[in-house]
């Protein structure tokens, strides 16, 4: 008999007042008793409505069924065949929007906890001691990711497992892309990015860190003289934007992607860190995406009164309803209609404050979104030590500008069919450095088609 | 891991290091650097590339000890291994068209200046270098300069080795005893760059300036380097790391270099008393 209850577990998660002065993990998770209780929710249902929002289609009724029975590696087996980064999906996807989207139970109640399941399962499984893995056999054939982000970490993952040798150039340190250096540890732990490589290395996959395409080595002496048949290009879109104000290259105005590297992948805010943050008492935040929110969130946790001042409305945030939910409990002020146009000055050169424009929705434009327009004459000025500038990036011109005949969008975007071709042969790319910034699990879809198509392109060759 | 092959002291607070680095070496340029990290928990700091030897697969980098990362890297030794070193990143010197060539260098900027005279004159560009520093006892690479050009004049400030004075006051010499060059290269401290760039306006020399701003990635991704030129924001990192030195603005670039100024301070004073304690 299915739990038929109207309400889906609860997950822990650490106090609002405690989480926002530290930098663990804010959800805590399922145990076992939850996820098993959660899971008697799914209904099973034939046709899998959840599985057609999955950018990744993983069949969900199955795997949620073994965990129903307790049958947690079966379960993870099931995630596997479909995702290769289950733990890191299982917390940043956006759900609600997704699989969690299409679930019949949530028509009456609330859908099926479907993340949170996919979390549990993924932590069950990286909790056991160490589980052998097989080596798929190799196929002879040599592919080139660059990017060891969500889309490459996918594309890499699944060419492997056909037994492809495949290796992943990184220009940081690091792997792992915008997992390592972007997403907060208190949303995504790095120890569990570092796990999910740790599962893709166990397959056979090479990652050399410290190797910039473009600069160190280009897409066509990869092709041509270091023997890879194919590449597939995730470089993501990292290239920060600014609003070109007045006042912006002062000392303590961030990017986000700056503020968020100091913290996420140099460790700024530990004490004992080489790597130096400037974080004032009170700082400002401009934008209202997922980035926004990680910079904010993380401000809140350096010690700062945080304010974030957005264009539009609450309605109109592009980032998730969970993160805005999580960042107000944690005591983020929101200025909703709000534009800057200055960051001033103190005498020294740094930020003393952040002028901003009231605005006021018009009607909705082309896009369907309303257009804010100023209220003429109301401006006021927020005081601030710092100023976070999170209003998108864009993709990496390196490759496209040392790479003869790959070509891009006006914006930067590279050009790619369906299946991720570019207008190189040979040469594929998906994520962010095609659709410009999005989500993880979007960009992940992008590179497991790319490789589908790497792997027919290879065969045929 | 990129194993130290040689390291040599220039004067008490420069130090020269060839690394073990192939693939950097086998793209490397003038005016193109690096990014290291000494250890697994260390900062990422950029240093323009000295010299490369594509044969042996080595990259040498010359850095004067200022901070706790510089300190850190000057307690290695020969046989020891960075954590990480990554490059070529940034644009190499662009160096087509030139016949006449005057190069600026001030303190450990010659370091980077050197490269770009010695790739100057193997093309057969005629280069004069001017060097400048605060006394004798700084003086690098003075060898190697005048092997690398036709005319070379060393300043001090105090006047305890070659002519006393500014490198500004030795170019407006060469120019005014008619020298005629089609580009002016300068590298060193901003505010010495910011007055040969003034001084080059005005007899309308095209001039180009290697800056050296606090970065992360390298990469573009951080925007940490930014610096404003013509009025448009760039990064020194992907759009430099030279620019038009009569575009430049500098005084910002100046306030931007001192962000971390206190944190360095303090971190290079801890790393110094680090040291001390375990010798």
């Amino acid at each position: 008999m299915p739990n038929m209850s109207l309400k889906r577990n609860e997950m822990p998660v650490q106090a609002p007042d405690v989480r926002n002065r530290n930098f663990q993990e804010v959800a805590l998770g399922y145990t076992e008793e939850q996820a098993i209780d959660e899971a008697k929710r799914c209904l099973g249902c034939k046709n899998k409505p959840c599985s057609t929002g999955c950018p990744v289609q993983i069949d969900i009724p199955a795997f949620i069924a073994q965990v129903a029975e307790g049958n947690f590696a079966e379960a993870y087996k099931i995630i596997t065949k479909s995702s290769s980064l289950p733990a890191v999906c299982g917390r940043v996807c956006p759900q609600e929007t997704q699989c969690e989207s299409k679930c019949v139970r949530g028509k009456k109640g609330e859908p099926v906890a479907i993340g949170r399941l996919e979390r549990f399962v993924a932590d069950w499984h990286n909790s056991q001691s160490e589980v052998s893995v097989e080596k798929p056999v190799p196929n002879g054939h040599r592919a080139a990711i660059i990017g060891s982000g969500p889309s490459g970490l996918a594309c890499a993952g699944d060419l492997a497992k056909k037994g492809y040798d495949v290796t992943v150039f990184e220009a940081l340190h690091v792997a792992g892309g915008v997992l390592s250096y972007g997403i907060p540890e208190f949303r995504l732990p790095k120890s569990i990015v570092q796990k999910e490589i740790e599962g893709l290395k166990a397959l056979g996959v090479k990652v050399e860190t410290n190797t910039v395409v473009g600069r160190t080595v280009s897409v066509d002496e990869l092709m041509n003289e270091e023997g890879f048949e194919s590449v597939f290009i995730g470089s993501g879109a990292g290239l920060p934007r600014f609003m070109n104000i007045p006042g912006e290259n002062l000392n303590g105005v961030y990017s986000a992607n700056e503020f968020l590297t100091r913290i996420n992948l140099m460790k700024a805010y530990k004490d004992n860190s080489s790597t130096p943050i400037k974080a004032g008492t009170r700082a400002v935040i401009v934008g209202g995406g997922n980035v926004a929110m990680d910079a904010a969130r993380c401000a809140k946790r350096l010690g700062a009164d945080v304010t974030i001042v957005y264009r539009r409305t609450e309605k109109e945030l592009p980032a998730r309803a969970e993160e805005v939910e999580h960042a107000k409990e944690e005591g983020i002020v929101f200025k909703f209609l709000t534009n800057p146009t200055e960051i001033t000055s103190t005498e020294k050169g740094w930020v003393k404050g952040i002028i901003c424009q009231q605005m006021k929705l018009s009607e909705p434009d082309a896009s369907g979104r309303a257009k804010p327009v100023p209220i003429e004459g109301a401006l006021f000025e927020i005081e601030a030590d710092y100023v976070i500038m999170a209003i998108g990036t864009s993709p990496n011109p390196l490759i496209k500008s040392t790479t003869e005949g790959l070509d891009t969008q006006k914006w930067g975007g590279i050009i790619a069919d369906e299946d991720g071709l570019t207008s190189k042969t040979g040469v594929y790319a998906g994520g962010d450095a095609v659709t410009g910034a999005a989500t993880v699990i979007l960009a992940m879809g992008a590179g497991k088609k790319a490789a589908a198509a790497m792997d027919e392109y290879m065969q045929n060759k | 891991m990129f194993e130290i092959l040689e390291k040599k002291s220039l004067n008490p607070t420069v130090t020269l290091m060839r690394i073990n680095a192939p693939k950097v070496a086998k793209k490397a340029l003038p005016g193109q650097f690096i990014i290291l990290r000494t250890d697994s928990e260390g900062e990422r700091i950029p240093l323009t590339i000295a010299d490369y030897d594509r044969e042996s697969g080595s990259v040498s980098i010359i850095f004067q000890i200022v901070g706790a990362t510089t300190e850190k890297l000057n307690h290695l030794n020969e046989g020891d291994c960075l954590q990480d070193f990554v490059g070529p990143l940034g644009r190499a010197t662009e160096t087509e068209g030139l016949k006449k060539v005057a190069v600026v260098g001030g303190g450990v900027g010659c370091a980077i200046a050197y490269p770009v005279a010695k790739r100057l004159h193997e093309l057969g560009v005629e280069v004069h270098t001017i060097a400048g520093f605060r006394n004798k006892d700084l003086v690098i690479l003075e060898d190697e300069f005048k092997a690398a050009s036709g005319k070379f004049v060393l300043m001090s400030d105090d006047g305890s080795t070659g002519e006393k004075g500014l490198v500004t006051d030795a170019l407006k010499k060469l120019v005014e005893s008619g020298e005629k060059y089609d580009r002016v290269i300068t590298i060193g401290p901003l505010i010495m760059m910011k007055f040969v760039c003034q001084l080059t306006k005005q007899y309308e020399i095209p001039t180009v300036a290697s800056m050296n701003p606090i970065m992360i990635d390298g990469t573009g991704m951080c925007g940490g380097c930014r610096l404003t030129v013509g009025g448009q924001t760039k990064f020194a990192c992907v759009d430099g790391p030279e620019f038009d030195g009569h575009l430049i603005d500098f005084d910002e670039a100046m306030a931007r270099g001192a962000m971390y100024r206190d944190f360095e301070r303090k971190a290079h004073e801890d790393a110094c008393n680090l040291f001390k304690g375990v010798e």
